[in-house]
């Protein structure tokens, strides 16, 4: 059975085409990102197999890959993943208060997922945001200069 | 050539090479985990931090390339300082348990730590845990312990050519694994033990049972393939307890085949046999050696020359040459061990010894392979790692044959099709080559009318004919098949046109020994004709001779046809087994069982696919009253009152023989065209058989954990395409009989499996489940068990 689905393949098609043609390979992190995307937000060893073959890789290769990305999910994830900046500027300016809010709004610890699989809370390292630091992600968007009035009104604003 | 100085010692280094070679060279020591000559440089240990003039940090000695009139310190404080801090850290994650480690005495880094290492630790922390995941049978899991050097996924990678060990997460998150239950498959995954400089990866069956400067090594060569590896043989007081590889840069390198290093275990099977018996009056009886040897004697003698012996593949050259001065003492010729041969309709006409035409390491120079029914990876598992480096250098390797086997190396064509086409594939590649000149031999025009050639074919011939080196190789399946004659003809006529060497690398571990001491029905020891040849295996079988001779082997599971092999022992006479094991078989159809000694247990000689004649001693004693088998046959020729039976030692028989081959020891050949008929078309379903990787020898079969790895479970299975499963209603998984006219194996399972060519049944033969199957090729049926 094909997992992945024929504009996913296409669109890993046109990453394989930037290579030289022995080195498809090379496609695999476009691949599991076009994976992961179809596929809700994370990754099954299922689709990650399938993406071996074809890229023509040996699985455990792009296991190697998957697991070494934090933002390749191996687990489900909810409708919006947060990615809260832990690393040192957004440290510097209060970031441990910025997980504490969420944490306590959203009745859930690094790591985990709400219960009505709205929201998903994890820690990143630096996401080059500093100038504007604390900051997060929400799914593709950048939020900085983060308070917890701004993080409500954030948090407010997704569905 | 470059100059370099390590610690003042003035050292000549190749350009390009790194510091590290150099320093091995000149006998320096510096530390390593990660780095080994044989893999390529990863440079994430740091343990061989060397210090160098006008270069601030500290140097990997592994990364960093010589360079003319460099100053290397590897003992100043400032390397001493470096090396010390990275074994610190190298120990904040390992484990203190090297009391309860099977590397314990053997461990890279408890021997650094010894050297390198504080006695007290800095770090209070918690210590890092890994959850061990079962990789197989052959190789015991402790992951916690392991430092990250990545030589064995660089092995898997690099070297095996299957990636199936890899490291994930990163951090203090990564981890060697397979990441998803699974284990090794790799033919050759034991050398992970050797590599692992740690107890992470350790032996899984001579797990516990010793330490190493417990144990006795003994130099000994391995008898399971025609390369002849190179191994050392350790015991403890006396007991066997593992095979490691014995570095020979000509033959094995430094690896070894998991068959090679695990065989072993087969030797204290429990149906090993011990005490010479005798069945008299229909009953089992223990005698003592007189007895069983009088009685032995009596029954051969009372035969006169209605006598045959069949050797199994593992034996020894001297033992060979005992053999069959016996049978042909007796005024018989019957003599073969070819045993996974099926056609000998070309022997007369065949080199004197199978072998390479060039040296084992040219293997890797070569620019073109055409692989004739050959399965190298599995059936010579080091002469597939020669191979895959040829491929990786850029040679195209080609395959004809009827599995598409999975290669470890990127393959050039591959024309994959029913065995009995295997002939008319090979014409289209001869009759390509001769669309670029030179004339058709006689008789193969009638033969190559009717065959199309194909693009592939002709693209085989291209790539042999513009090879500076190509060789053509007969394997296995080839050598096994009942069309193995034109197979081989039209071999030696691809090779002739196309300026290749050919290959004829025989089955088992001393086809050439065997070949050499004449255990041949048409050629006595040397090579030399005899007057009438005698019967081969299959004719031997079916004769009904008076007395027959069987030494180290099982017919009815070393034999290319399973039923033959049962029922001509049925019509045999009196059947003498010099054996080492007592299997059900023997025990219903032998009148004496000699029990003998095995691999490591006698001393002998080998002689390899290059013809180099290997001795050894033995390592251990055999148990209980075995003895080494020409003792058995000396005995044997003098209670039979025959000449030339007088030797005292092995050595005396090697040299007794080696005084007819010659100095060199080897025969010269050359195999030419002959005409061949058509194969013969097979309606319905068509049969494939070839020996099981571990199906080889009765050895190889009795040890329980190569049975159990993913190739030795794989073997005892039927397996055929999907578009054939389908088309006849059959599932994966589900049990089915193979039948072959009136006769039916065992049911086994099923397993589709798109290697197999469609309309085809592929069988391994050699194994308990597929016993009693014929010859395995030709039409046969599926019926559902």
């Amino acid at each position: 059975m094909q997992l992945l689905s024929d504009a996913s393949r296409a669109e890993i098609d046109r990453w394989i085409a930037k290579y030289p043609p022995e080195q498809r390979q090379s496609a695999v992190m476009a691949a599991l990102r076009i994976a992961q995307d179809q596929n809700g937000g994370w990754l099954t060893n299922a689709l990650m197999d399938e993406i071996a073959a074809y890229l023509e890789m040996p699985p455990i290769a792009v296991y190697e890959v998957a697991t070494f990305y934090s933002m390749y999910e191996r687990e489900p994830v909810g409708r919006h993943k947060i990615c809260v900046c832990t690393n040192i500027s957004c440290l510097l300016r209060g970031s441990d208060e910025v997980v504490a809010h969420l944490e306590q709004r959203l009745g859930i610890k690094l790591g985990q997922t709400t219960e009505d699989n709205r929201f998903t809370l994890k820690e990143v390292e630096c996401l080059g945001a500093c100038v504007n630091a604390p900051m997060m992600q929400v799914g593709r968007e950048y939020y900085e200069k983060l308070t917890p009035e701004t993080l409500d009104t954030i948090l407010d604003g997704l569905e | 050539m470059v100059n370099i100085e390590i610690n003042g010692i003035p050292v000549q280094a190749a350009d390009g090479s790194m510091l590290i070679e150099a320093a091995d060279q000149a006998g320096i020591a510096i530390p390593r985990f990660c780095y080994h000559k044989k893999l390529s440089i990863a440079a994430n240990c740091r343990m061989c931090l060397v210090e160098v003039e006008k270069m601030g940090k500290p140097m990997p000695a592994c990364a960093t390339p010589v360079n003319e009139g460099m100053k290397v310190f590897t003992k100043s404080p400032k390397a001493i300082s470096a090396q010390r801090a990275v074994m610190e850290f190298l120990l904040i994650n390992h484990p203190l348990d090297c009391p309860i480690c099977d590397q314990g005495g053997e461990c890279d880094l408890q021997e650094m730590a010894l050297g390198y290492g504080n006695g007290t630790s800095q770090y209070g922390e918690a210590k890092r845990v890994v959850a061990d995941q079962p990789i197989g049978p052959l190789i015991a899991t402790e992951m916690t312990r392991c430092i990250h050097c990545t030589r064995c996924v660089r092995f898997g990678q690099e070297i095996a050519g299957v990636m199936e060990l890899g490291a994930t997460g990163r951090g203090e998150h990564m981890r060697i694994g397979t990441y998803v239950a699974k284990s090794v498959s790799s033919e050759l995954s034991g050398n992970v033990i050797d590599l692992c400089p740690v107890g992470a990866l350790t032996s899984r069956p001579y797990r516990y049972s010793a330490r190493p400067w417990e144990l006795d090594s003994h130099d000994s060569v391995s008898p399971h393939d025609c390369l002849g590896a190179n191994i050392q043989v350790q015991s403890r007081r006396g007991e066997l307890q593992r095979v490691l590889p014995r570095d020979n840069e000509a033959l094995n390198e430094c690896w070894l085949s998991d068959r090679d290093r695990f065989a072993y275990l087969g030797l204290a099977a429990s149906d090993r046999l011990s005490a010479p018996r005798i069945k008299r009056d229909g009953e089992w009886q223990t005698v003592d050696w007189d007895t069983a040897l009088t009685f032995a004697a009596e029954g051969i003698k009372a035969a006169g020359n209605s006598v045959g012996a069949l050797a199994g593949y593992s034996s020894t050259t001297e033992e060979y040459y005992l053999l069959q001065k016996l049978v042909r003492g007796l005024g018989s010729n019957n003599i073969d061990f070819r045993l996974r041969q099926l056609d000998f309709s070309d022997q007369a006409r065949l080199p004197a010894m199978p072998g390479l035409s060039l040296p084992v390491v040219e293997i890797e120079s070569i620019d073109a392979a055409l692989l004739i029914g050959a399965n190298v990876r599995k059936e010579q598992p080091l002469l597939g790692l020669r191979l895959r480096k040829a491929a990786l250098n850029g040679a195209a390797i080609h395959s004809v044959a009827a599995v598409d086997y999975a290669a470890n190396l990127p393959m050039g064509q591959r024309i994959v099709t029913a065995p009995e086409a295997m002939v008319a594939s090979l014409v289209a590649v001869a009759k390509a080559l001769l669309v670029e000149g030179g004339s058709a031999p006689e008789g193969f025009a009638a033969l190559a009318e009717k065959v199309e050639v194909s693009i592939e074919a002709e693209m085989i011939a291209a790539s042999l004919k513009g090879a500076e080196k190509g060789i053509v190789w007969v394997g296995a399946m080839a050598a096994g098949s009942p069309d193995a004659a034109a197979l081989r003809s039209l071999a030696a006529l691809i090779a002739d046109l196309s300026g290749c060497q050919l290959q004829l690398p025989g089955e088992g571990g001393n086809s050439a020994g065997a070949a050499l001491a004449g255990c041949l029905p048409h050629r006595a020891a040397a090579g030399s004709e005899v007057d009438a040849a005698g019967l081969d295996w299959r004719a031997m079988l079916g004769a009904g001779l008076k007395a027959l001779v069987l030494m180290n082997c099982e017919p009815e599971l070393d034999c290319a046809d399973s039923r033959t092999a049962r029922t001509g022992l049925e019509q045999a006479g009196f059947v003498v087994a010099l054996s080492g094991y007592a299997s059900q078989a023997m025990v219903e159809r032998c009148d004496v069982l000699l029990p003998m000694a095995m691999s490591y247990e006698t001393s002998g000689t080998l002689v390899n696919a290059q013809g180099n004649w290997q001795g050894f001693g033995a390592a251990i004693a055999a148990p209980g009253d075995a003895r080494p088998a020409w003792k058995l046959l000396r005995v044997l020729g003098n209670l039979l009152d025959l000449d030339g039976f007088e030797q005292f030692s092995s050595e005396e028989i090697r040299d007794e023989l080696k005084a007819l081959t010659g100095a060199t020891g080897t025969i010269a050949n050359q195999l030419r065209w002959q005409p061949v008929a058509p194969s013969v078309r097979v309606e319905g379903l068509s049969g494939i058989a070839e020996f099981a990787i571990h199906g080889v020898d009765p050895v190889v079969r009795r040890a329980a954990a190569l049975q159990a790895s993913i190739d030795g479970q794989g073997a005892s299975v039927v397996r055929v395409h999907s578009t054939t499963a389908a088309a006849r209603g059959f599932n994966d998984g589900q049990k089915v009989m193979l039948r072959t006219g009136e006769w039916s194996c065992a049911p086994m399972p099923l397993v589709v499996d798109d290697t197999v060519p469609a309309g085809c049944v592929l069988l391994r033969k050699g194994t308990e489940a597929t016993q009693g199957c014929s010859s395995g090729f030709g039409p046969v049926e599926l019926i559902p068990a």
